[in-house]
């Protein structure tokens, strides 16, 4: 079993009104998570990116956790403080380059001594374009087409320079990209930074079939896991590529207790947490697509209908049938007397893994050993002392399982993942 | 001491490249022994090496006081992602961050990126110039308590202290806010090496930290002046600026070179006056150059860094701390505080009190 964590940040799981959470932006947060990841052994610590903050009818989004530092920067300052840990970075393929990109890198990868990764996400965004120079934005097929010629240029560069460690020039003249010099940086301790791709669409699986290493997925039931499973290992030898060439590694939440029941109490307090009477009418009018700060959280559903494409909520993933989410959420208020807030907790929010230790580590291993998932990345809902129940908990049991390692065996995360050294292709 | 202004000392530690972060940590701790207001780390897309940025970065965590400013493109960079990734240098080190911008100048720079050919001078650092004010107002796009965690509301951030920027430059466009809140330094120190007269005038405008080059205190007090002069026409004071004349230096074999002075010629180009002696030779020139009010300080490039580091700072620095005209120890943690500039105030926390007031 592979395991990850995230640094809970800027999203609607982390619970900032708890008295433990601490600041999202001190480095002393990272610090402490990435050394608690590292005391259980995990694979790797994953950040995630902001390139525009969230807006709601042209206003800043308030009522989550806002502000993050730039990825690659505090992963470097991490490599100091960590010696074995992965070190992932999500950065954009949509505005950035691959020369810039691939320098900092490889820069990584020397830098920590081969633990470094890439999580490669696009944006389709014109809202994000703005704060760039290339403005505008790329649609869906082209946002994909251009991340695979990306990270096949980075690859290039990485490739340059000869195992004896002289530079060869480069000249990539594709679609997207015209690179043409030599690359600044020898071959990394992993030859390659491992490429992690996130998200769950036909374009993105086809693109992590053919170029990633690991593939950061959401779903919630074994059944999902499953089918995901055999769809996307189906796919891999297409490309010459074997099942044990891509993990599958979905996000999840875990909630540990004494007993299965405090468990769940626990849980049930978190959601009641993560969705406040404010945040509740800002998740329906995320649905709604317009202003409805008249209702009562505590109160009936808003009997008007949707305003789909009103750009009322922008930065936000966009919710493919807001009729239909509509519509069933009406639904399910109405079947059980529940509130806005109450329906919004009842279906926006769910935990993976709640129970004892014993539970949660039965869960996660019945995840791995029925083929739905080669691991998983944590995502806790504090900072930063959200996993340190699973560490000190769960972790012991997976070990005494022989589930999960009880020592690092490599030095790189590509040993960690269990993933071959890329063949050096001059 | 005539000008009772205290001596600012800095020293670059790039050299032949490496790779191994535990290279870089020994110059930054050696440095910070010599109690230097800051190190440099100079950096290029052509050239060999890793990227600056990240390598200070990785020693932020493993060093305590001393200032870190890698030398940064703004030519075939994003403004945004630039003014995000100093700003997290800033938290990283906890307020030690400064940022040196540079331009591109060459095709084979271009062709690299291949978005762009290269441009005159002028236009390249008008556009880092550009870059460089768009950075502080994203910098300063958070006020310093715009996170106020009000659990009563269910507000994570005051949205009225988040703004956006606007900026509409001849070269790009940026609407903002920042996503990295303000850093500890309110806006990293900028430096500008203020050479050339394009660069200068830039340097002049945005700059916190401006290196000069000059072959006498004479020369260098006249650059000086020209860029205080250059500074106030766009209604900056000299207290807000720091002007250090850059020498490369050569400290050699001996304790004392034979014979000491400064070379006319540029055995190393865009490294300043090229100088060649002992360390004591170097803390005699320091200390006639500071006395005679010619800069206040100096970066120092040591052309062989593991070897001339230590002697600057076991020979050269220490001298002037005898001397009592360098400190022994950081008395403050930030490089502004090392620096004596101010911490900036939000210039849209100003904007926006000065209209609740009126």
């Amino acid at each position: 079993m592979h395991l990850a964590a995230h640094f809970p940040g800027v999203n609607s799981t982390t619970v900032w009104s708890d008295p433990r959470s601490g600041s999202q932006i001190d480095f002393a947060s990272f610090e402490y998570l990435a050394r608690t990841a590292e005391r259980g052994k995990f694979d790797f610590f994953f950040l995630a990116e902001g390139l525009r903050l969230r807006e709601y009818d042209g206003r800043v989004h308030d009522l989550d956790v806002v502000g993050r530092p730039e990825s690659l920067t505090v992963l470097n300052a991490l490599a100091a403080v960590t010696d074995r840990l992965g070190l992932a970075a999500t950065v954009n393929a949509t505005f950035n380059e691959p020369y810039e990109l691939a320098r900092r890198l490889a820069t990584l990868d020397h830098l920590s001594g081969g633990r470094a990764a890439w999580n490669v996400v696009t944006s389709s965004d014109a809202f994000t374009g703005e704060n760039f120079r290339r403005g505008g934005f790329l649609d869906r097929s082209d946002r994909y087409t251009r991340a695979a010629e990306f990270v096949s240029t980075a690859r290039e560069l990485w490739d340059s320079w000869t195992p004896d460690g002289m530079p060869r020039p480069v000249a990539h003249h594709g679609t997207h990209f015209d690179v043409s010099g030599e690359f600044t940086v020898p071959r990394s301790p992993q030859g390659h930074p491992v490429v992690i791709q996130a998200g769950d669409s036909d374009e993105g699986r086809e693109f992590a079939a053919s170029a990633a290493d690991v593939i950061f997925t959401r779903h919630g039931t074994l059944e999902a896991g499953r089918a995901f499973w055999a769809d996307v290992k189906g796919r891999l030898a297409t490309y010459g590529r074997g099942p044990d060439d891509l993990k599958i590694m979905p996000g999840v939440t875990v909630v540990v207790a004494d007993t299965d029941a405090e468990a769940q109490q626990y849980a049930a307090e978190i959601r009641r947490l993560q969705v406040s009477p404010q945040n509740a009418i800002l998740t329906l009018e995320q649905v709604w697509g317009r202003d409805l700060s008249g209702y009562d959280p505590d109160g009936p559903f808003p009997d008007i209908d949707p305003e789909p494409d009103s750009g009322f909520a922008q930065g936000r993933v966009r919710v493919a049938d807001p009729f239909a989410v509509a519509a069933k959420w009406r639904a399910l208020s109405e079947e059980k007397g529940l509130s806005i807030r109450e329906t919004v907790i009842e279906s926006a929010t769910r935990q993976s893994f709640v129970g004892s230790p014993e539970t949660v580590a039965a869960g996660l291993t019945a995840f791995v050993d029925q083929k739905a998932a080669d691991g998983f990345i944590l995502v806790p809902h504090l900072t930063p002392g959200g996993l340190d129940d699973f560490v000190d908990r769960v972790v012991p049991l997976l070990q005494e399982r022989g589930a999960f390692r009880s020592e690092y065996t490599g030095s790189t995360l590509r040993a960690h993942l269990g993933l071959a050294e890329p063949v050096w292709k001059g | 001491m005539t000008t009772g202004r205290p001596l600012h000392l800095a020293a670059e530690i790039g050299g032949p490249p490496r790779y191994e972060p535990d290279h870089y940590l020994g110059l930054a701790r050696l440095a910070e022994g010599g109690a230097l207001d800051y190190v440099t780390l100079g950096d290029s897309f052509a050239r060999p090496g890793p990227d600056a940025l990240s390598v200070l970065a990785r020693i932020a965590p493993v060093t305590d006081r001393i200032g870190l400013v890698p030398t940064v493109d703004t030519t075939h960079t994003e403004p945004f992602h630039v003014s995000s990734a100093v700003a997290t240098l800033d938290w990283v080190s906890r307020g030690r961050a400064g940022w040196t911008a540079d331009v591109s100048t060459t095709e084979a720079v271009a062709r690299l990126f291949g978005r762009r050919t290269t441009a005159p001078a002028e236009a390249l650092w008008r556009e880092a110039g550009e870059a460089a004010d768009a950075g502080a107002r994203l910098w300063d796009s958070w006020e310093d308590d715009a996170e106020i965690r009000d659990t009563a509301t269910g507000r994570f951030i005051d949205r009225k202290k988040v703004h956006h920027i606007d900026f509409e430059g001849e070269a790009f466009s940026v609407r903002g806010p920042a996503i990295v809140p303000r850093p500890p330094q309110g806006r990293p120190v900028t430096v500008i090496d203020g050479t050339t007269a394009p660069a200068r005038a830039v340097a002049a405008r945005h700059a916190d930290v401006v290196h000069i080059r000059a072959t006498s205190p004479e020369q260098a007090a006249a650059a000086r002046a020209d860029v205080h002069r250059l500074a106030a026409a766009h209604g900056r004071s000299a207290r807000e600026l720091r002007v250090l004349v850059a020498l490369a230096v050569d400290l050699g074999d001996a304790e004392t070179a034979p014979e000491p002075g400064l070379e006319s010629g540029p055995p190393l180009a865009g490294h300043g006056t090229y100088f060649r002696g002992g360390p004591v030779d170097l803390a005699e020139l320091i200390s006639q150059w500071y006395r005679a009010g010619a800069a206040d300080g100096f970066h120092l490039t040591p052309i062989t860094p593991a070897r001339d580091l230590e002697r600057i700072v076991n020979g050269t620095v220490a001298l002037l701390q005898h001397r009592s005209l360098f400190r022994t120890f950081h008395p403050g943690h930030t490089l502004r505080e090392h620096l004596g500039l101010a911490r900036p105030a939000s210039r849209y926390a100003l904007a926006r009190t000065a209209g609740e007031r009126r």
